[in-house]
């Protein structure tokens, strides 16, 4: 059923490629305006960086968040889903797998290019990549609970940003904070393990609070 | 005397209750700020380091307590009226999200006028302050969902998973933003940095706490018996005519 649902998920994302790319593009994007904005001194990008990389990480993530379940639930296939015999939990995260190999994954890749524009050292850009590669499942399950919540909502695109900005919160603070070590030269240990303790710790109850809003917003 | 709870349960028969309970906590609540701004203001000395500034403490830490205390009640009345279905509960939940955003809100201002004759800035990106802004957020976040849902039922189940959700982040929130600050600022500003302090001004500062808890449950209340009129008209006005 899980595996099944990742497939099922990556084929229909697969069709739909242009989704995906644009929100690689607006993640290119957005985070490329910043030094058009600040100015180009180096010296300030590259501290500056990991906050604008994460920053710009986020609000990509609200993009294609408000997709996860909304297509499923106008077909009716999310209803049927839920009416399976298997835990809606394995259902959910199957799906939230499937949402971050299509829309985070191309941001974990992308940012350390991006990094590169921001002239930060291999060592940084590594770390820059490990914390990004620690948050973004962790962005994918808490956000999922903010589309389970808003499904089928008028406005519902801005309402989810309200929602789970505030939540992400921990994950800006520590990821950026990983790689503003590793600029300064500390060590960045402490706050990939922390990214990893949330990352283990909604791994745990997000998919459970996504199942729960699922069946609320269902009724 | 035996009451029987869960008759007070249902909405329309605490409609008449929540009536008769206002003013005992209403007047109360006016007598304490009464006494609680006159002690605050003529009786509790001036303070050496600080000056006359200081005395916007005295509604500034009880908002701040409030709007801190407040959402944890709010997440604990929407998890009961989520798991027992008690439409009372979640009722109560919404009613308290507006008191405690509005609390919050003020703990923000009074804080921010505080804090420009005595560190000389509106503003500081200290951990506390921080994460009281981020408390205003997530009932931000908790209003703006409940409003967007037309379906009374939908709408309380919906916040009351958002607001546990945001109950079990404060914490990691709060720690979060703390260790934040102290990577980015060497030394952190902290709010009450006097060891001790005189005791009218603790006197006032309690008075003042106790003021605005009655101020709450009089004025959550108030809109609680809105907000069953608004859901459960029909039934309300029987019940206070048979009352």
């Amino acid at each position: 059923m899980f595996r099944w649902i990742v497939a099922r998920d990556l084929i229909l994302a697969w069709r739909r490629r242009a989704d995906v790319l644009s929100t690689l593009f607006f993640f290119v994007i957005v985070v490329s305006l910043f030094p058009l904005g600040i100015g180009p001194e180096m010296q300030l990008l590259r501290s500056i960086a990991p906050g604008v990389v994460w920053v710009a990480a986020l609000l990509a993530s609200m993009l294609s968040l408000s997709r996860v379940f909304a297509n499923d639930y106008q077909d009716g296939t999310l209803e049927q889903m839920l009416l399976t015999p298997q835990p809606l939990y394995l259902v959910v995260l199957g799906k939230v797998l499937a949402q971050w190999l299509v829309a985070e994954v191309p941001l974990v890749l992308m940012a350390p290019l991006l990094g590169v524009q921001f002239d930060l050292e291999p060592n940084t850009l590594l770390i820059l990549f490990v914390s990004v590669l620690l948050g973004t499942p962790i962005l994918s399950l808490i956000g999922s609970i903010g589309a389970a919540l808003t499904l089928g909502l008028r406005g519902g695109g801005v309402l989810i940003a309200l929602l789970i900005l505030p939540l992400y919160i921990p994950v800006l603070v520590f990821g950026a904070g990983a790689v503003d070590a590793s600029i300064i030269g500390a060590n960045p240990a402490a706050n990939l393990y922390l990214l990893g303790a949330i990352l283990v710790f909604s791994l745990v109850f997000a998919p459970w609070a996504t199942s729960a809003a699922l069946r609320i917003s269902l009724e | 005397m035996n009451i029987n709870w869960y008759k007070y349960a249902s909405p329309a028969a605490f409609y008449p209750l929540a009536g008769k309970m206002i003013p005992w906590f209403a007047i109360p609540a006016a007598i304490l700020f009464v006494l609680g701004i006159y002690i605050g203001f003529f009786i509790a000395p001036t303070d050496f380091q600080q000056g006359d500034a200081y005395r916007i403490i005295f509604i500034h830490v009880p908002a701040a307590w409030m709007g801190m205390l407040l959402y944890v009640l709010l997440a604990f009345y929407a998890g009961i009226g989520w798991a027992f279905n008690a439409r009372l509960a979640s009722m109560m939940a919404s009613s308290l999200s507006i008191t405690g955003a509005m609390f919050t809100f003020l703990s923000l201002v009074t804080g921010s006028l505080w804090g420009k004759p005595t560190w000389g800035t509106w503003w500081v990106w200290d951990a506390r302050m921080t994460s009281t802004l981020i408390l205003l957020f997530l009932y931000i976040g908790f209003i703006s969902l409940q409003a967007a849902i037309d379906d009374p039922r939908r709408a309380d189940r919906a916040g009351a998973v958002l607001a546990l959700v945001g109950v079990i982040n404060v914490p990691i929130i709060y720690f979060s933003v703390q260790w934040w600050n102290t990577l980015h600022q060497g030394a952190t500003i902290r709010i009450l940095n006097k060891p001790t302090i005189a005791p009218p001004m603790l006197a006032a500062m309690l008075i003042m706490l106790g003021a605005c808890w009655l101020y709450s449950i009089a004025v959550v209340l108030v809109r609680l018996r809105c907000i069953i009129l608004e859901r459960e008209q029909n039934a309300a006005r029987i019940a206070e005519a048979a009352a």
